[in-house]
């Protein structure tokens, strides 16, 4: 980020959320870098900004959208960058169906399922060879997809690469002149995202839009580099994995991907939530991105191997073999063998989603016996917290592992619903094991950061008392699961005895962290050295002769040397900083790298120059380790029919897509959508002003009476909860406070739970600074005191002022925190983005009057009568489909009774602080 | 009680080189008696702040087997030496007065906790595991197709949790059939 002439921060507030990283975007300013801050709340971010843009939670697709379009009709994009590394010249079926075309739905939409059927948004078939002009790469898989599972993550049921395509050649024009070019399309499917219709949708003004529009423009190109930053913000959406994906089809239009200053920066929240990705604590990854294996789809270790990738697809998801068959050695040892397939036949199968929330359902209906939270608090941190606190009776038994008494592990005692008289502790069978936890200078071991780069910390000194890690807590479960299972002649205990676990101890009989890590990087099992550790994920075959616990990760204990512990200060002379810890993969510190060379190989230009082709050496060269094989000249045209990495083309940047390049437009991969569309949040008192379609098709629903949705524009009772609400951090807290809330200098930092207000909500319901509000959502009453700002700025949208709220959310209901509060995830409903089932989070509809929440159970007969007057059903907002003559109706009504459709008089600009 | 007059305020000035008065002029004798905490550790361990993504490098400072104060590690060039007010305050994460520090026991319908000796809970947790397991394994689909996995059994956490935690949890839970395995990356 420091390397940036521009960076745009949206869905995000980093200075808050990520102070210390925040001090590059300082660097990269006092240099002269441009810093906007897109975000509805006026945070720290925005004070050092160049420019703080208010827009309204949920509406970012349409403001990229404009972005798009401004850059394609203003002739912006970087043309050589576009038509040698995207997919923009790559011809696409002529089945495919815009949005455009089918009034908010892209071809191949099945509204029995809610989901699509994503053969027509395949690329053309080249002709040449069967001449039939089949489609090619039709998904057999997807129409599977559709019949057997209700819900999957499929975004992840493959690898990072998205799905495989049969093989590696494509159609192309490279003057992208044919209506079927990914770039036409594009360019039509973005001509409506107009200055106009992001100031309608957003609450942008066109002034506002220019500036952000001419900062990036001006601040890309072959000299000069924008950046975009985002955390939550943007993920927690029902389209969120798309709302990250209209910046990346910007940024390839821009030409910001591969190269210093550029790029799409998550940034992540914990400590190693990147590590817990990578390495997954998630149920439909194994190590390094590889799938869970799905019932019905994934039957034979083949049916599994193709679904990842085709042998014949350009690219390293071709060795995708290599890396399980390393994976199932790592995990089984002797016990994985070619017979079993690799111990493809232990792994157990996925027959649709099974996330937290799925989880939570389940246990609802009690199917789920026993729970293990590690290091997390759901009865604070989950949407929708009191269906989270009332399923944990439901379980037999729980085990919590944390450093204090977190109201998860209390909530058999002190939850809100024992304070409302819903639950009586006595009542309560579940058993609740408690087991302390060690902190990180407690213990030795890895957390990869944000940007890939995994750092050793090394043990401090050893836990107090019963507290232990959890490293050696799992350990010494193994191993007593093992002893229970030891003489079993069942089947299904032979993972378990087969699995490899025993890792060397130290002197108390704990495993050393150093030979986990050691087995993840993998070690050659056959031949003259054998026992040696890996190099690197080149080495990995798929013949049984290596291990690998994580593919991506290989290379980091490369020579038996921790690669993590490295430690030479400021990471040692280079611009890449190389001695410090150890970034996946192979250590590049820049993904797709070759992008910052042209086409010849040669810089863009003398200022952003980073990787180039070295012709004396014949060798890509530069201040970081390249990301492309090595000696891959800049014009190579290998064979295609090779397959896998040997068929990639000097100009094929994107060496994990299966054509090489970086795709503006997704054959596969995204279950709602090859291209971003602006759709409407679950619940939103503003009319889509696209299409007919008011929400996501494809969004995953949960029509129930303990998760019920307010009333979004077109449907009666909208009026009763008029308000949108949003969800933050703040600098002194961190997450559910399982971590900070217990801490003395934290808690009196921030002791409180509070609200932010703009001054004109504030006299519209006649909130006073300090005082106390009640927030009011379908799911939940919560109390908070009152803070009157101009930081929230009301918005017109639609034609309507939309006033915001904004609620921090680190505080819980119990006895045991230094701080406590009312929970604002109690206030969110569960309804899930269908790529990555992440809930809905940042942006929902409330109402707020002044002073305190009932209590003693008062306050379910306050949330009982807004349901009432709202006429709010499990049938609210869960409809698929927007139904025109329904919205039609339910405004006409609600016109004749006066209430909302027409803009209060109030609301006029002159009026309120706009 | 008398202050010698070379300790008058202007001669201590001129004495000390101080002429500004900012500096060992102004210092008191309690301050001069101090010794920084950390100049006394014993031992000074690198690490790193388990808050949020950045990654922030620490130095831990302990003596007597007890952690008495981290800073930021100015060898970092994440963070060169920088942390804000959470990384700042985690010596109080490793000694706040409210951690738990012994295992905890609450039984059915129990309405107080009891403390339970650490190795018999886990003797207790891997019975209840297996049993779990048995109780809701589920071998084939209604079509016949292999499953071999638990439904009953679920976690979630691991993003504040070691790449080396979470190794052991997702091997453990995937060779024991549980698929049911989540933390805050999806949160």
């Amino acid at each position: 980020m420091a390397n940036a002439d521009c960076i745009v921060l949206q869905g995000g507030n980093m200075a808050e959320a990520h102070p210390v990283g925040f001090q590059w975007v300082s660097e990269a300013k006092a240099r002269g870098a441009k810093v906007i801050h897109v975000d509805p709340r006026f945070t720290r971010t925005s004070a050092v900004a160049d420019r703080h843009i208010p827009l309204r939670a949920g509406s970012d697709v349409a403001l990229l959208g404009g972005l798009i379009n401004y850059v394609l009709t203003h002739d912006k994009w970087f043309k050589e960058y576009v038509v040698a590394y995207t997919n923009a010249a790559t011809i696409v079926s002529e089945d495919f169906r815009d949005t455009e075309d089918l009034d908010g739905l892209f071809s191949g939409f099945d509204p029995e399922t809610g989901k699509y059927d994503m053969t027509s948004w395949s690329y053309a078939a080249p002709k040449s060879e069967d001449g039939d002009g089949k489609v090619e790469g039709s998904d057999p898989s997807a129409n599977d997809a559709n019949s057997n599972t209700k819900e999957t993550a499929p975004g992840d049921a493959h690898g990072s690469g998205g799905p495989a395509l049969e093989h590696a050649e494509v159609l192309r024009d490279d003057t992208l002149q044919d209506p079927n070019t990914v770039f036409q399309i594009l360019k039509r499917h973005y001509a409506r995202y107009t200055p106009e219709l992001v100031e309608e949708l957003c609450g942008v003004s066109a002034a506002d839009f220019d500036y952000l529009a001419r900062a990036v423009t001006e601040n890309s190109g072959r000299d000069r580099t924008t950046c975009f930053g985002y955390a939550t913000g943007w993920t927690q959406h029902t389209l969120g994995a798309q709302f990250i994906r209209t910046a990346a089809v910007l940024q390839l239009l821009l030409g910001n991907v591969g190269r210093p200053g550029g790029g799409i920066m998550a940034l992540r929240g914990h400590a190693s939530i990147q590590g817990s990705t990578d390495i997954p604590t998630l149920f439909n990854l194994l190590p390094g991105y590889l799938p869970m294996p799905i019932a019905g789809q994934h039957d034979t270790l083949q049916d599994y191997l193709d679904g990842i990738a085709s042998k014949k697809q350009k690219g390293y998801w071709a060795n995708a073999d290599a890396y399980f068959v390393s994976l199932m050695k790592s995990y089984f040892g002797d016990g994985a063998t070619a017979e079993n397939n690799w111990g493809f036949d232990y792994l157990p199968r996925l027959t649709g989603a099974h996330g937290t929330y799925q989880t939570t359902l389940a246990m609802l209906a009690d199917e789920v016996e026993g729970f293990f939270v590690l290091g997390q608090n759901p009865a604070v941190g989950s949407a929708n917290g009191r269906m989270q606190r009332l399923a944990l009776p439901h379980l037999k038994w729980m085990v919590v592992r944390d450093l204090s008494l977190i109201e998860s592990a209390t909530w058999w005692k002190d939850s809100p619903e024992i304070a409302s008289g819903e639950m009586r502790t006595e009542d309560i069978e579940t058993e609740v094991f408690f087991m302390p936890a060690a902190t990180h200078v407690e213990k030795a071991g890895t957390f990869t950061q944000t940007q890939r780069l995994l750092q050793w910390r090394h043990k401090a000194l050893a836990p107090p008392e019963e507290c232990q890690s959890d490293l050696d807590f799992f350990y010494q479960l193994g191993v007593r699961i093992r002893e229970l299972v030891a003489e079993s002649t069942d089947e299904r205990d032979r993972p378990l005895l087969d699995m490899t676990w025993d890792y060397p101890l130290d002197e108390h009989g704990d495993p050393i962290p150093e030979s986990v890590l050691r087995e993840i990087n993998g070690v050659q099992l056959t031949g003259p050295d054998a026992g040696r550790a890996l190099s690197g994920y080149q080495e990995l075959k798929a013949d049984g002769s290596t291990a690998c616990g994580c593919w991506i990760y290989s290379g980091v204990f490369a020579d038996d040397v921790n690669m993590s512990a490295r430690r030479t200060p400021q990471g040692g002379p280079g611009v890449s900083q190389h001695e410090w810890g150890w970034a996946w993969p192979a250590d590049r510190r820049i993904l797709y790298n070759r992008a910052s060379a042209d086409p010849d190989g040669k810089p863009w230009s003398e200022r952003k120059k980073y990787i180039w082709w070295d012709e004396a050496q014949q060798r890509w060269v530069g201040d970081d380790v390249p990301d492309f094989p090595v000696d891959r000249a800049p014009h190579a045209k290998p064979d295609p029919e090779v397959g896998g990495p040997a068929a990639i083309t000097g100009d094929d940047p994107f060496i994990m897509q299966s054509d090489g390049k970086g795709w503006l437009f997704a054959p596969k991969g995204l279950v709602d959508g090859p291209l971003p569309t602006h759709y409407e949040p679950q619940e939103s008192p503003v009319d889509n002003a696209l299409y007919t379609q008011q929400q996501s098709p494809t969004r995953i629903m949960y029509a129930r009476e303990d998760n019920l949705g307010a009333p979004s524009y077109g449907s009666k009772g909208v009026e009763v909860f008029p308000y949108v609400f949003t969800t933050y951090r703040l600098t002194e807290h961190h997450t559910a406070g399982g971590m900070s809330r217990w801490l003395p200098y934290l808690s009196e930092l921030q002791p409180e739970m509070f609200c932010e207000v703009s001054p004109a909500l504030a006299a519209e319901r006649g909130l006073e600074e300090g005082g106390w509000a009640t927030i009011i959502s379908p799911r939940a009453v919560i109390e908070a005191r009152v803070l009157v700002t101009d930081r929230m700025t009301p918005l017109t949208v639609g034609g309507r002022t939309v006033h915001q709220v904004g609620l921090p959310y680190h505080w819980g209901v119990g006895d045991q925190a230094i701080v406590t509060g009312d929970a604002a995830n109690d206030l969110i409903g569960i309804t899930l983005d269908p790529n990555t089932q992440i809930q809905e989070s940042k942006v929902g509809s409330c109402d707020v009057i002044a002073g305190r929440r009932p209590r003693d159970g008062a306050e379910l007969e306050l949330l009982d009568e807004y349901i009432r007057r709202a006429g709010v059903t499990p049938a609210t907002d869960n409809q698929r489909l927007t139904d025109p003559e329904a919205e039609t109706a339910a405004l006409s009504a609600a016109e004749a009774e006066g209430d909302f459709a027409k803009p209060n008089p109030d609301d006029e600009p002159g009026g309120s602080r706009w | 009680m008398g202050i010698s007059p070379l300790q008058w305020p202007v001669l201590r000035q001129l004495r000390s080189g101080d002429r500004l008065g900012r500096g060992p002029a102004i210092t008191s004798p309690t301050t001069r008696g101090l010794t920084s905490r950390n100049a006394t550790a014993d031992r000074v361990v690198q690490s790193v702040c388990p808050y949020c993504a950045v990654g922030c490098g620490q130095r831990v400072y302990v003596k007597d087997e007890r952690v008495t104060q981290i800073e930021g590690d100015p060898d970092s060039p994440i963070s060169r030496g920088r942390l804000c007010p959470k990384g700042s305050a985690s010596e109080q994460l490793v000694n706040a007065p409210g951690r738990q520090m012994h295992v905890l026991y609450r039984a059915p319908r129990a309405t107080e906790w009891q403390r339970l000796d650490r190795d018999e809970a886990i003797d207790m947790i891997a019975k209840r595991f297996v049993e779990s397991r048995r109780n809701t394994w589920q071998e084939l689909d209604d079509k016949g197709r292999r499953l071999r996995r638990t439904m009953g059994i679920a976690s979630l956490g691991g993003a504040t949790l070691d790449n080396e935690e979470n190794y052991l949890i997702k091997k453990l839970f995937t060779a024991a059939g549980a698929i049911q395995i989540e933390n805050q990356a999806r949160i």
